[in-house]
């Protein structure tokens, strides 16, 4: 079974459903649109903002503050391109043509990355340019320093959030339950997590808000966040091998 | 030729497969039988490598399933027909799967071409009736031109146009020299495609036959009587050594003896008849009884006292059966006996 057929195999897959163009563009659009709000008030409450408050003003970061929504459909889209096998039986015949699971699961998981990260990147450059364009003179430059790492990282992060979705929804298998679990979890449970002071120590280690620092050019006077942009992405990372890992393992015991 | 041997799965307590050991020969149709619950499912899910057997060995052709190269081009299977994602259009879901297993594109078109979905191969798979789902089915499993071809109660849900189609079509396969298997809970529809029979019934192996023998050794055909002057009758049949089973509702049966030789000897003691006719068991029947009688095995050997009776042939699903309607336990005892 050369891996090249089940690549170009699970790329016709992806590209004639619906739900992956639905889930990506809205990803896209989502992120820019709100950050360029958010870039605009940003820029009108600076005046009134506390000298503190303006030593933290991040205007890379809050290019990309419609990254917090957009990845909700990053999520979808992960969850979606693993759960349409199980939902609609497909897996059956999919294992059928290629029943070496491995190759199977990381050729289809290697494709939606491909597309994500691509999507992601754009995504990424698209908001920080829109974004700084509304910041006025506040912005702050591609060239400046952290500035590129923190866009590409951008991508990175919304990349990471599909992979890491795609592996739960495989642990999963049900579309309903794994946006069920995932969708909360990333907007509603991390984000309480890491605003209590008594489990923001725990927040911190979430894939999200570990990831999200990449994104970060200007660390917060107070800040207590024991890693750096590249730590935080690696921390990340972890979260996405472990549901990597568990998806493969339930794949390859269970039967199909 | 696919090799089935010891092959076993157990779900919990439940044996959902126990022991099966068979062999699928290539150049027939062989019918794949067995009442709903059987195992023949998951039986074949186990060959495609799909459900992992608890014990037991399934090959393809020597091999493991999931050793094949390219399996589509060994095996092709059907086993569920809505078993697609219902918004990839038929020529896609087609295209993705030719790819996986290096399966040139024309020959897409040409599988739809062969099912005749060739006008609907741009739309959605999920606007598509039972039929048309079949057909795209079908077309995937054709897909790789496989020499082995497994198809799951293939004729569920048809129109009787898309099941003589199918009976063709695998009939068409099999003279190909292809080895092709079917499953169905129809005796009445393996009769008309089958080749060779293999039985299951509670997932343990109840026959492996070739289908003319099946048919003789199960269509049981015997006389049907009924007299107002029953002791005189049984009297007369006796002394001719005659064999006479009683039946419920005061009727006799009578096997291997004419009708018009019974009618002759109740004419010459002036015994009147009410009821003098020639019946032939139907091979739905002999399923059944064949498939109910591992059920009561089952039953007894397993199951506590106080457990729920065996289902009487009457019990089962499927449509009404043809033929006489016997009364089952005095008619199958005596079946068995014989």
């Amino acid at each position: 079974m050369a891996a090249t057929q089940v690549l170009r195999s699970e790329w016709t897959k992806i590209r004639s459903v619906a739900s992956t163009l639905w889930t990506l563009s809205l990803a896209a659009v989502v992120t820019v649109v709100l950050g360029v709000l958010i870039s605009l008030l940003s820029k009108n409450e600076f005046d009134k903002m506390s000298a503190k408050d303006r030593l933290s003003f991040d205007p890379t970061y809050i290019s990309f503050a419609g990254m917090s929504l957009g990845q909700l459909a990053m999520i979808v889209f992960g969850v979606l391109v693993v759960s349409n096998e199980y939902s609609t039986g497909m897996i059956r015949t999919s294992l059928s043509a290629v029943p070496q699971r491995g190759t199977f699961l990381f050729s289809k998981m290697a494709v939606a990355t491909g597309l994500a990260f691509l999507v992601g990147l754009v995504t990424s450059f698209v908001a920080f340019f829109l974004g700084q364009a509304m910041l006025g003179s506040h912005k702050a430059a591609i060239g400046d320093p952290g500035v590129l790492r923190a866009v590409i990282g951008g991508g990175l992060y919304m990349t990471l959030i599909a992979v890491f979705s795609m592996g739960v929804a495989t642990m999963l298998r049900s579309p309903m339950l794994s946006l069920g679990i995932l969708m909360p979890f990333f907007f509603l449970i991390s984000a309480i997590l890491g605003n209590v002071s008594a489990t923001k120590k725990i927040g911190q280690f979430l894939p999200d808000q570990a990831g999200s620092k990449i994104m970060q050019v200007v660390t917060p006077i107070d800040d207590d966040v024991p890693y750096g942009p590249w730590g935080g992405l690696g921390i990340m990372v972890l979260w996405v091998v472990v549901a990597v890992i568990g998806g493969y393992v339930l794949l390859k015991r269970r039967d199909a | 030729m696919i090799e089935v041997e010891g092959l076993t799965k157990r779900y919990g307590e439940k044996m959902a497969v126990n022991q099966l050991t068979f062999a699928v020969r290539p150049g027939i149709v062989t019918g794949f039988l067995g009442p709903n619950g059987a195992g023949k499912s998951t039986t074949m899910r186990m060959m495609l490598g799909l459900d992992r057997p608890t014990a037991g060995d399934v090959r393809i052709d020597g091999q493991h399933y999931d050793r094949l190269k390219d399996p589509l081009t060994y095996i092709g299977a059907l086993l569920d027909a809505k078993a697609m994602h219902g918004g990839r259009s038929a020529f896609n879901h087609l295209l993705c799967l030719a790819q996986s297993n290096g399966i040139p594109r024309g020959r897409v078109h040409e599988v739809l071409d062969t099912v005749g979905l060739t006008a609907v191969a741009k739309k959605k798979a999920k606007g598509f009736s039972l039929g048309m789902g079949q057909r795209l089915g079908i077309a995937g499993a054709l897909l790789g031109d496989p020499r082995i071809l497994m198809f799951d109660e293939p004729v569920n849900g048809l129109d009787p146009e898309g099941i003589h189609w199918i009976r063709n079509l695998m009939k068409s396969l099999a003279a190909q020299g292809r080895t092709v298997f079917v499953s169905s809970h129809l005796m009445s529809e393996m009769a008309l495609t089958a080749d060779h029979l293999v039985v299951i019934g509670q997932g343990r192996l109840l026959a492996d036959t070739s289908m003319a023998d099946f048919i003789r050794e199960n269509s049981r055909s015997y006389v049907r009587i009924r007299s107002p002057q029953r002791e005189l009758l049984l009297d007369v049949l006796h002394r001719a050594g005659i064999v006479v089973v009683e039946t419920g509702g005061g009727t006799l049966e009578v096997d291997g003896h004419r009708p018009e030789d019974i009618g002759e000897l109740a004419a010459q003691h002036r015994i009147v008849l009410h009821e003098l006719s020639p019946q032939q068991a139907s091979l739905e029947e002999a399923f059944m009884q064949l498939t109910a009688e591992s059920v009561e095995y089952h039953a007894h050997s397993g199951a506590p006292l106080g457990a729920a009776p065996p289902p009487l042939p009457g019990d089962r699903p499927g449509p009404p059966t043809p033929g006489p309607q016997v009364p089952g336990p005095q008619w199958g005892d005596d079946w068995k006996k014989g």
